[in-house]
């Protein structure tokens, strides 16, 4: 285990480094940040000054270097648009971007667990085919359409939740749906099938032939193994949540981290845009190496492998 | 004369034979409902994307200010804007049949660049093995680790969105899924006895790829390929609604969602009929990609 441990570990640190190798080069991905931070009706002694201002004029390694290292330290230089530090700003909204994630994996996860479950039990059944119907339209429809068609049903036809800004947690119902939502069809598709291998195997046989009740056989039996693959789904969910946050914050105009970095897109500030994809990317590094822990905990087979 | 000889009490020829298997092919596509249903409004989205030109009833750019935000037919509009106008009088039908073009043209590029990158990945980590196997995984974690609608949107607001960046990036970021799923099958086909054996009759390395690989895996491919460009096509949507994506006037259903929900309170058809197409379109690719699924490997099916 230790042994695992540590190349997972080395795994996910290289992963890292990559990630932020790939978020430092977002600066010259447009040409020269210089000109682009001057505007249009700079002189060429502004640009000037402004490259020295800001280290462009040196070797990009060691601008790496020092951007990843002061990263590290929790310094992702000033905002250019605020004039503060990075990580002030960031730090302030990505409690609302985390409480948004929370809520909505939750909300996914005691859908989709039961639908799944129930769907296993009696396939080809009204119920299986309702969940299958879920998760097709799930699938297909755009969140951010989604988003505001309950804003115009529970905002516009029946007036009875705010839909924009995070200050109660009313504000949190409706981005939580459509966010949940949208994690849904892969987690109840993955219970389902896991479900349905677990139903037919002989330890289930086993237990229905010593005369255990349903609810032990399908909850202390069935669910307990079926559920293994779905936790790791859920931790690479909901790093993929943070990531949509991003649409679903804009539409509600919640102000986590998602909005700052949109808002900040538009404003061409770059320093907080590479933070935010650097920790969210370092969010989902971490729970994925989290999982994988958990699996090869869990099952043996896999540390050995 | 010829059908009463052969059919004198004497079974036909095919209820001794079985169906061929072309024909079996052909009852597994035709009976398959999903299949059916995805591949029909595809059909009529890609007749009404390459016929826009002829059949729109308005040109999709000219605006009329006398005649802004018209409601559709079944609201209270005339029947000379079907679907009404948008907030600039354009003509909203001629615009969501542009709109399919876009739609379209980005998820097909879009998956067929990503495609390319990911299957050439996924297969070389797949039959190489070793060294070339984990630089691929590699990749694909790290890949997955990015953010892709933040990376997108980011990348598309600093080079400037246009059609050509969008597609280009999606299909720069779309790889994954490919190459995890190439990678698998591939496992799988390089240990076959056919392979061996062009091995053993000293076949190339290019040409057992060629021949004996890609033939193999390209079912698998093919159901990716409509999973990506469903994948596109909704991000590629979702950039535009941010305002990062086809720059106006250009008519993308994103960017038309986007311009209609400033109507949100009162004009809410102008935000649906844009949102029905879109989740029409998705529905119709991802029901054929299963379709195909379910038709070429019957076994898979869960």
């Amino acid at each position: 285990m230790l042994v695992y441990t540590l190349k997972r570990l080395f795994i996910a640190f290289l992963v890292a480094l990559t990630v932020s190798l790939i978020t430092f080069s977002l600066t010259y991905v447009a040409g020269d940040p210089a000109t682009a931070i001057a505007g249009e009706a700079a002189t060429e002694a502004d640009i000037e000054y402004i490259r020295e201002l800001y280290g462009f004029d040196r070797p990009i390694l060691i601008q790496y270097a020092e951007w990843f290292l002061n990263a590290m330290q929790g310094d992702f230089g000033q905002s250019f648009y605020f004039k503060l530090p990075v990580a002030d700003i960031l730090f302030e909204r990505l409690p609302i971007s985390m409480t948004l994630g929370v809520c909505a994996i939750t909300f996914a996860i005691s859908l989709s667990i039961p639908l799944g479950v129930l769907a296993a039990m009696r396939p080809n059944s009204f119920l299986d085919r309702l969940a299958l119907g879920i998760s097709v339209v799930g699938q297909a429809m755009p969140s951010f359409w989604f988003a505001l068609m309950l804003i115009v049903i529970f905002a516009v036809w029946y007036p009875i939740l705010p839909t924009t800004g995070s200050e109660s947690w009313e504000h949190f119902i409706l981005p939580t749906i459509v966010l949940g939502y949208y994690a849904t069809p892969a987690i109840m598709r993955l219970t389902r099938t896991g479900m349905l291998e677990v139903l037919g195997s002989d330890y289930i046989r086993t237990a229905r032939a010593k005369g255990l009740p349903q609810h032990v056989v399908l909850f202390k039996h069935a669910l307990r193994n079926a559920v293994i693959p779905v936790v790791s789904l859920a931790a690479v969910q909901f790093g993929f949540m943070l990531g949509g946050s991003i649409v679903i914050e804009s539409i509600f105009a919640l102000h986590g981290a998602g909005y700052l970095a949109w808002e900040s897109i538009g404003r061409n500030d770059l320093p907080v845009v590479q933070a935010v994809v650097l920790i969210f990317s370092l969010f989902y590094i971490v729970l994925t190496f989290l999982s994988d822990l958990l699996n090869a905990w869990l099952d043996p087979r896999i540390r050995v492998g | 004369m010829t059908t009463t000889i052969a059919n004198r009490g004497l079974p036909a020829a095919e209820d001794i034979v079985g169906p061929t298997p072309g024909q079996q092919l052909r009852r597994r596509i035709f009976g398959h409902r999903g299949l059916m249903i995805g591949g029909g409004i595809l059909l009529v989205m890609f007749l009404m994307a390459l016929t826009a030109p002829l059949i729109a009833p308005h040109d999709p750019y000219m605006q009329s200010l006398l005649s802004r935000v018209k409601p559709p037919v079944w609201v209270t509009g005339n029947w000379d804007h079907v679907l009404g106008t948008d907030q600039l009088g354009r003509d909203y039908l001629s615009r969501l049949m542009y709109g399919a073009q876009i739609s379209l043209l980005i998820g097909f590029a879009a998956a067929f660049i990503s495609g390319v990158i990911g299957t050439a990945m996924g297969v070389a980590a797949g039959y190489f093995g070793g060294r070339v196997d984990m630089v691929v995984t590699f990749l694909i974690t790290v890949r997955l680790s990015m953010p892709v609608v933040l990376v997108a949107l980011a990348v598309v607001a600093l080079i400037g969105g246009s059609l050509t960046v969008v597609i280009s990036v999606l299909g720069l970021l779309l790889w994954d899924r490919y190459a995890v799923v190439m990678r698998s099958a591939t496992l799988q086909i390089r240990q076959m006895d056919y392979v061996a054996a062009a091995k053993a009759v000293g076949c190339s390395t290019p040409r057992i790829l060629l021949t004996e690989i890609m033939p193999n895996i390209v079912n698998n491919l093919i159901v990716v390929a409509t999973l990506e460009m469903a994948h596109a096509i909704l991000l590629e949507a979702a950039l535009s609604f941010l305002g990062m994506g086809v720059q106006p006037p250009t008519p993308s259903w994103g960017l038309m969602v986007s311009e209609g929900k400033d109507y949100i309170l009162f004009e809410s058809w102008m935000i649906m009929i844009p949102g029905v197409a879109l989740f029409l379109l998705v529905l119709a690719i991802n029901l054929v990609g299963d379709g195909i699924r379910d038709v070429t490997a019957p076994e898979a099916r869960n």
